[in-house]
């Protein structure tokens, strides 16, 4: 292939780059930012073999089982998903690799759509696995390459960081070949892949001896680098906020970090010498900053920078060139929060939980937006899963009756991601309680991806779908129920009598997500005429909908997507069915 | 040249972030630097959404800043409201004349503000266009973004022909004819 240059999204970049770095296994759950590298990843699927697991764990065994037997392999998630990733990840980082193994994980600083903001930094560094931060989608794809020459070099797993202003923004990249890399022969070798306590004991003085032989390499490694010019001010800084000193301090001397752990001491003591005020410029936690101060080197860090949010370049001008930056105040607007889509069939069912007056154990998805007016129904959000197990925590603190004014909601991909082994722990441990399963047939938020349950694969072969209700009754449910969700004369029957029982009972709402159909869809129209202004078809909170100056009702035609639930609610006739030739 | 920065505001699933790719490939054809920045996931569902295109020799940072704006189009009136102030003084703000309510002026917990676009025009260069009605004249009410993006186009420095190419590589094939005649609408608006 001629050198062609392109632009990619900052994943898309790494999904390229594990490509032209021979990579053969990827394994991922989705999770925003890190969901498309395994979306670009398919492209290659001749190559590259990747696949949505059910979970973070799953997936970094997946990458780990394929590293031992010889080929370069990689897991991607976002920072939560490390979490559940942690368990296997701590000791991988004691067996070491094979064939090369990149973890790849997606922070988001400034919380666009996470539940905590969360410095993968920190994880690695207990986890004592190396890290690598590049600062734009071409050292994106350039240094998935190099991460594996790392792995394999050092005998350790890489995480190869990236945040969310990464992940999402677009740069130009140089395209180049796939390298055929060899697979490494298996050798078996139980000392350094069963992690039983003798053998981890020598592992973990063999990975103190390694970390300690790439940090001395670090000092002259290619992915760290010194920019000299004006000494007055020197920064120390990495990933994307490389960009925005570049950006605010054209004129100063910069040592940019493409390997962020361990840190290259001398270097940085070099660096620090060599110029009179240094800075410190990294989102999130102080994980630089505090081992350079450890050195007894002075710099200046969070005193003057938040440990909160995204920087910008406005913000390092400020802090640092104390610069008084003639902005406007923003207007006064009202804001404009996510919501759930006109037509999404979670609507429908918390309206009916709302009419009930249940509350929710909720989870993460879509879902989660069910706990914004006006439907304000989920009462609490924590981790993927958590919405059974923490209603099962609740009804063993309150008893049977409290839990009858609750339910768990979740949705089909969260449940097979952790949510089954919560309600195999309720049927266990003798739980009462009634658990909702979304199942909107994807994995909406993150852009409808597939997962166990839909019958087809990430590379887009059809296969074995899961029959989640069949899971829930081998589990020990007795009471397992399937409504549709736009029915919700049945819905509110069904949801009644199961909350009622002193059992475990699931109730699967099984409705596709409007998204998922290309199929040209109906709309409805208000007839003003006939409107009697009293808000029910508005209680739902359909976008789609709102009120004209006298009172009556709206629809907006570019936003109804034909769900029928505002006819459904009108006990006046007052919305009909758009006729075909009449839209 | 200094970097020029344009940004897009709208409501998620307006078309965003299919504007930024064609304004990314128009940059890319210029020979210039570029870099996009957008916003995935949950914020995008039915919230406010901004995407940055940033393109000059050499472009650092991904993000447009506060007061650093060439061009803002804005899909909606009150995001253009929300992010005007990301403009330069002398910036052009190009918006679609049309209102969708957000929930909390739906259920009456907040007031959309009346008069817009007049109070935007006493501080900068406003090109209001009512897309959305254009775009149903032209039988597909979803192509208003391409008739939008033909206005903004006229501030910007690539010829026609560059934007019809652009186009047809970017958008689904099947759209190509519609998009391009959008654009056109918007163009010589």
């Amino acid at each position: 292939m001629s050198e062609r240059r392109v632009i990619m999204l900052g994943n898309e970049a790494i999904a390229r780059g594990a490509y032209e770095a021979g990579v053969k296994v990827s394994a991922a759950y989705p999770g925003t930012p890190s969901t498309e590298i395994s979306e670009y990843l398919v492209q290659y699927k001749e190559d590259v073999y990747a696949e949505w697991s059910p979970n973070e764990k799953v997936a970094t065994e997946v990458a780990i089982g394929a590293s031992v037997s010889g080929v370069r392999s990689m897991a991607c998630m976002k920072h939560v998903g490390l979490n559940v990733a942690s368990d296997p990840l701590y000791t991988v980082s004691y067996m070491g690799v094979n064939g090369g193994m990149m973890v790849v994980v997606a922070d988001d600083p400034g919380l666009y759509s996470s539940q905590n903001e969360q410095d993968t930094r920190m994880v690695a560094r207990a986890a004592q696995v190396p890290v690598i931060e590049p600062s734009d989608s071409a050292e994106a794809k350039d240094f998935v390459k190099r991460a594996f020459e790392i792995s394999e070099q050092f005998d350790r797993p890489v995480i190869f960081r990236t945040t969310t202003r990464l992940a999402h923004s677009q740069g130009l990249v140089t395209l180049k070949d796939r390298e055929e890399i060899e697979d490494k022969p298996y050798v078996k070798n139980i000392q350094k892949t069963v992690m039983m306590p003798g053998n981890a004991k020598i592992r973990h003085v063999e990975i103190e001896k390694r970390n300690k032989e790439l940090a001395e390499a670090a000092n002259t490694l290619d992915l760290n680098r010194i920019e000299m010019k004006d000494t007055k001010i020197g920064v120390i800084t990495s990933g994307i906020p490389y960009q925005y000193v570049k950006e605010a301090l054209p004129n100063a001397s910069v040592l940019k970090l493409g390997l962020v752990n361990p840190l290259p001491r001398k270097l940085i003591e070099e660096f620090a010498s060599k110029v009179e005020t240094l800075y410190i410029v990294e989102e999130l936690d102080p994980v630089i900053e505090e081992q350079v101060r450890s050195w007894g080197i002075k710099a200046i860090g969070k005193e003057i920078f938040t440990v909160q949010g995204e920087y910008s370049a406005n913000m390092i001008r400020k802090a640092i060139l104390k610069e008084e930056l003639q902005i406007k105040e923003p207007a006064k607007a009202p804001g404009r929060p996510p919501i759930l889509c006109p037509g999404c069939p979670h609507r429908s069912v918390y309206y009916v939980l709302k009419k009930l007056g249940l509350h929710a154990a909720g989870d993460i998805g879509c879902y989660t937006l069910g706990a914004v007016a006006p439907l304000s129904v989920v009462d609490t959000t924590i981790c993927m899963g958590a919405s059974i197990s923490s209603l099962h925590g609740m009804e063993k603190a309150k008893g049977k009756e409290y839990i009858k004014n609750w339910v768990a909601v979740i949705g089909d991909s969260t449940f097979l991601h952790t949510g089954v082994n919560s309600l195999m722990n309720m049927m266990y441990n003798k739980a009462t309680g009634t658990v909702l399963i979304l199942d909107n047939s994807t994995t909406g938020m993150t852009g409808h991806q597939d997962h166990a349950a839909t019958g087809k694969t990430l590379q887009g072969d059809p296969t074995w779908a899961i029959d989640i209700p069949a899971l829930c009754r081998a589990i020990g449910v007795k009471n397992v129920v399937e409504v549709n969700a736009f029915d919700i004369e049945l819905l509110e029957k069904t949801v009644k009598e199961e909350v009622a029982k002193d059992e475990v009972s699931v109730i699967i709402t099984k409705t596709p997500c409007v998204l998922l159909s290309k199929a040209k869809k109906p709309l409805y129209r208000a007839i003003p005429d006939k409107c009697k202004k009293c808000g029910m078809c508005m209680k739902p909170g359909c976008p789609a909908m709102t009120k004209a100056a006298d009172g009556t009702i709206r629809i907006d035609d570019t936003m109804c997507t034909g769900c029928g639930l505002c006819d459904s609610l009108c006990k006046f006739g007052a919305i009909e069915l758009v006729k075909e030739g009449d839209r | 040249m200094a970097a020029k920065n344009i940004m897009i505001v709208g409501v998620g699933g307006q078309g965003t972030l299919l504007t930024s790719r064609i304004l990314g490939g128009i940059a890319l054809q210029g020979g210039y630097d570029v870099k996009l920045s957008e916003v995935h996931g949950m914020a995008q569902r039915g919230g406010s959404v901004v995407t940055f295109v940033r393109y000059g020799e050499d472009v650092a940072e991904p993000i447009v800043e506060e007061g650093q704006a060439d061009v803002l189009i804005a899909f909606e009136r009150l995001e253009a409201l929300r992010y005007a102030h990301f403009l330069k003084p002398d910036g052009a703000l190009v918006v679609n004349d049309w209102r969708i309510d957000p929930m909390p002026v739906v259920i009456g917990a907040a007031e959309y503000p009346e008069g817009i676009l007049e109070g935007l025009e006493k501080e900068y260069k406003v090109y209001a266009v009512n897309a959305t009605e254009e775009a149903k004249k032209l039988g597909n009410s979803r192509t208003f973004n391409l008739i939008v993006l033909g206005v903004a186009a006229q501030h910007m420095d690539f010829t026609k022909e560059q934007w019809y190419e652009v186009i047809e590589r970017t958008v689904p094939p099947k759209t190509v004819e519609i998009n391009k005649k959008a654009f056109d609408v918007g163009y010589t608006l």
